[in-house]
């Protein structure tokens, strides 16, 4: 055990203060369009990932107003016909699911940040992680050659025998998505190896972020449950385009079989997208709180917890399906017990609240309209695993509703405190924080605009996936498309300041929040090889109580080596004197 | 908040839907307190521990083993009883009476067919009798789709080549809607249905007089077929443009091919498209349809044929 070894080795430390003002940073380091598609640094390929989820996200967002608007109205219209809006909701999912929310924070924020709080030059494979983006982008080519052929119509679902049958570009985008889940299983192990072997000295299980936890349990879900849909999407293919009758009943298949393929992967990566989300939340809440995290191991654990239990829960998709009476009672009864570890997270984060000193900065805003949105997402999901009530509400908008609480008011909110934090360490800018404010609200509001009557049209009785409705539930339809309006405009005000910020923005110190956590102990934005020297940890990163110059020590080695000894200037007065610290 | 619930649900007008409406009810109520109580707890002390300087120090609490117990078990021992409650009304749900009344229901792209025991159809129009037990075997003849009846709470998928089934119990005479819940494509959102309670004897005297296939002049018989085949969903009977050309005034009709070819609608050609669709293809329109070799005999052809014709 590295615990072990390490309480018995005594290290010579220096205290490194982070520049305010670095000459050399990654961003100095290697310029032009060549450097960065050909770079190995993990810090690049993560903002690369920003950059391509950004654009998904907008197209994926277009595509949410686009269809809102058609249904402004429950008669047909010209302007988008029935086929152009089921073209129109099965991208949105498809494009919001695999390229935006299951990339989003691993991916762009993991990649960048990880190696940082694991105070390690890089991954442990930079190559494949550039690999990874690569095969990414493959993917995302795919699609778009089935966007400029026929579409796709199936829903993100592709539930067959439609999608057997379709006459949309069904081959295309699903060679697309099974391309891009070679890059989810690539990040993933990159990410398991990166955090079993590159912690710097002193950084032990029981001092590991919560964030990289829930890193790791995002990546073990990552590795385990995407073959499931690779082998799924290749057997459709094969479906389609050999004429092998696996899941068409006119072939002799079952399309039952294809759901249970489907959702064996597709539940777990709802905690792909959701559990990354929870490591966010727990840096920003302990930062702005300037408080140590309340039930460390509870965090910590119930995140494996949830990669766990979430294995087992596929069948509550498929309650109304026909799958047998005890499959169906038995995944109502495991869909409850993932319900507690999740709780269990939430009153964790509100206990770590309790006499803390708060901040409300944009991320904490951020986090605190996650707490609101998720609670929501988790007692609907609660709702929703309930058999009884599933019956009613399977398939209407309340599910709608349901999944959007939870995927955009969990994740995607947990994304931007993310990015909101990590955005000064990443660009080494400040943005401006009055119009962060007003966007949160913005989004807020908006988003409940949207969703809230959802719930209520669904309980209703409306069908999700419907081009026309009856009137009865045109009031809700209306409102929930004003509310997209204004979710819309909270994410144009973001995307201007954001710009503004990286061309005119003031320049950000090294730990503007004043965390104690290892990423902010490096310059912003950060070096090549994010810190100078191997970090030397010995405090755990949400030790507030303990003086911030205990958390700058490091071996002062040259990072081209890899010696453990290494040579310090006598003469250079940023460096304190060296002193002997026992690890442990 | 019992009202706001109350309106978030359509009328229940079948014995099993009280215990899911309790439910819903309860799992609300319980999930508002909770929310509340943590949206309450958060605001308290974002106000109260607000930073009031930077150098604020903060105590060091890193856990309490007694309030993660507390709140582990709290919720657990909540979603056992929620378990357990859904579980039983879903029972109720699956456990057909003895004396259900059953009828066959076929969906397809993109109608209902619902068959009775005397051989009687009705398109898209679920006839019951009130106060009476009633079993729908279901199968779809092409994808997926969904029956759902929000006033009775029920739902289920509704496959090819496998029988599935609802029931409920209509208790009052009245009409409830019928949706398709599972995607279908392109009329997904018009595949609907209504259901419509009689009075017992009201049904049987319906029953009687309903439309049984083979039956009545060969225009009548082409009519029925039209319509349990929902032919009209995509070929409008009054000119308007739907996915397929519209059967209004169709018979005798010139119509140009999509490979520049005119042929005149005869009964040649309305046999061809009904068998083989994809063979002459109307221009501008898209080769949709499936064939209907198999589900249509020679007579029955015959006979929407005349249909057809009468459709001036």
């Amino acid at each position: 055990m590295a615990t072990a070894e390490a309480t018995t080795k005594t290290l010579k430390v220096q205290r490194f203060k982070p520049s305010e003002n670095p000459t050399n940073t990654y961003l100095t380091d290697e310029k032009g369009v060549w450097a960065w598609m050909t770079t190995v640094d993990h810090k690049k390929i993560g903002i690369m990932y920003l950059v391509a989820v950004a654009f998904f996200f907008a197209l994926g967002g277009f595509l949410a107003i686009a269809l809102r608007t058609k249904l402004l109205t429950g008669a047909s219209i010209d302007f988008i016909d029935a086929d152009a809006y089921n073209q129109l909701f099965t991208l949105h999912g498809a494009i919001m699911v695999f390229f935006v929310l299951v990339p989003s924070i691993p991916a762009a924020l993991g990649n960048f940040i990880m190696p940082m709080q694991l105070g390690a030059k890089d991954v442990a494979f930079p190559r494949l992680n550039l690999a990874s983006f690569y095969i990414y982008v493959v993917g995302a080519i795919f699609t778009f050659i089935a966007l400029a052929l026929n579409g796709l119509d199936t829903g993100w679902t592709f539930y067959t025998p439609y999608s057997t049958e379709s006459g949309s570009s069904v081959i295309w985008v699903t060679t697309g998505v099974f391309i891009l889940g070679f890059s989810s299983i690539l990040t993933g192990t990159n990410f398991i190896t990166t955090i079993h072997k590159l912690r710097a000295p002193g950084i032990t299980w029981s001092k590991l972020p919560l964030n990289i936890w829930a890193l790791y349990a995002t990546s073990v879900i990552q590795v385990l449950a995407t073959p499931v849909l690779a082998i799924t999407l290749l057997l459709l293919i094969m479906e389609r385009w050999l004429g092998i009758g696996i899941f068409d009943p006119a072939m002799g298949g079952d399309p039952v079989l294809f759901q249970h393929f489907f959702w064996f992967y597709s539940h777990p990566a709802v905690y792909i997208m959701i559990v990354p989300g929870f490591g966010i939340i727990s840096e920003v809440i302990s930062t702005f709180s300037k408080k140590t995290v309340f039930g460390y191991w509870a965090i910590a654990l119930s995140s494996l917890a949830i990669a766990f239990i979430g294995f087992l829960v596929w069948g509550h998709h498929m309650f109304t399906s026909g799958q047998s009476a005890v499959a169906t009672t038995v995944f109502s009864f495991l869909t409850f017990l993932v319900g507690i570890p999740t709780g269990i997270k939430i009153f964790n984060w509100v206990a770590t609240l309790y006499k803390g000193s708060i901040k409300m900065d944009t991320p904490m805003l951020y986090v605190f309209i996650f707490l609101f949105l998720f609670s929501i997402g988790g007692f609907t999901g609660i709702m929703l695993g309930t058999l009884s009530v599933n019956i009613h509400l399977h398939d209407t908008y309340y599910v709608v509703a349901h999944f959007h609480y939870v995927m955009m008011g969990g994740t995607l909110i947990a994304l931007l405190a993310g990015l909101h934090y990590w955005w000064p360490k990443m660009t080494g800018k400040m943005y401006n924080e009055r119009l962060g404010k007003i966007s949160a609200v913005l989004i807020f509001i908006g988003f409940n605009v949207t969703f809230l009557p959802q719930f209520v049209m669904g309980s209703q009785g409306m069908p999700r996936r419907y081009y026309n409705y009856i009137d009865q539930f045109a009031p809700f339809h209306q409102t929930s498309t004003i509310g997209s309006y204004i979710l819309g405009i909270g994410f144009l005000i973001m995307l201007y300041y954001l710009l503004h910020s990286l061309f005119r923005g003031e320049k950000a110190s090294a730990n503007p929040w004043g965390s104690r956590a290892l990423e902010w102990q490096a310059t912003s934005p950060p070096d090549f090889h994010n810190f100078g020297h191997t970090p030397v940890v010995i405090h755990g990163p949400y030790d507030y109580h303990q003086p911030m110059e205990e958390f700058q020590l490091g071996l002062a080695i040259d990072t081209n080596s890899h010696s453990k000894e290494a040579e310090v200037e006598p003469d250079d007065p940023e460096l304190d004197k060296w002193k002997n610290y026992s690890l442990g | 908040m019992g009202r706001l619930f109350d309106f978030m649900l359509p009328e229940a007008k079948s014995p099993t839907a009280d215990s899911t409406d309790a439910l819903f009810h309860f799992i609300n109520e319980v999930s508002l307190a909770l929310l509340l109580g943590i949206t309450i707890a958060i605001i308290y002390f974002a106000v109260k521990y607000r930073r009031r300087s930077k150098d604020d120090k903060t105590p060091v609490i890193t856990h309490n083993n007694a309030l993660e117990v507390t709140w582990s078990v709290i919720p657990l021992m909540l979603t056992l009883v929620i378990f357990w409650w859904g579980y039983t009304g879903w029972l109720n749900l699956r456990a057909v009476p003895d004396d259900a009344y059953e009828v066959k229901v076929t969906g397809f792209k993109w109608a209902w067919n619902f068959e009775y025991e005397n051989g009687a159809v009705s398109p898209n129009e679920l006839h019951v009798p009130a106060g009476r037990p009633i079993k729908l075997v279901m199968i779809s003849r092409d994808v997926l789709h969904s029956f759902y009846v929000p006033e009775y709470r029920v739902k289920h998928d509704v496959i090819p080549n496998r029988y599935t089934y609802v029931w409920f119990e209509a208790e009052e005479p009245g009409e409830s809607q019928v949706y398709c819940t599972e995607y279908c494509g392109t009329s997904h959102s018009m595949m609907l249905a209504k259901v419509i309670v009689h009075e017992p004897e009201e049904f049987n005297t319906w029953l009687a007089t309903a439309n049984i296939p083979g039956s009545g002049t060969p225009v009548e018989q082409g009519k029925a077929l039209v319509e349990t085949n929902a032919c009209q969903s995509c070929h409008s009977l009054d000119g308007s443009d739907l996915i397929g050309p519209s059967f209004k005034g169709i018979w005798g009709r010139e119509e140009l091919m999509s490979d520049g070819t005119t042929i005149t609608v005869d009964e040649n050609y309305i046999r061809e498209s009904i068998l083989d669709p994809g063979a002459k293809i109307v221009d501008g329109y898209q080769n949709q349809m499936a064939s209907y070799q198999g589900l249509l005999d020679d007579e029955q052809i015959d006979a929407i044929i005349e249909y057809l014709k009468t459709l001036e």
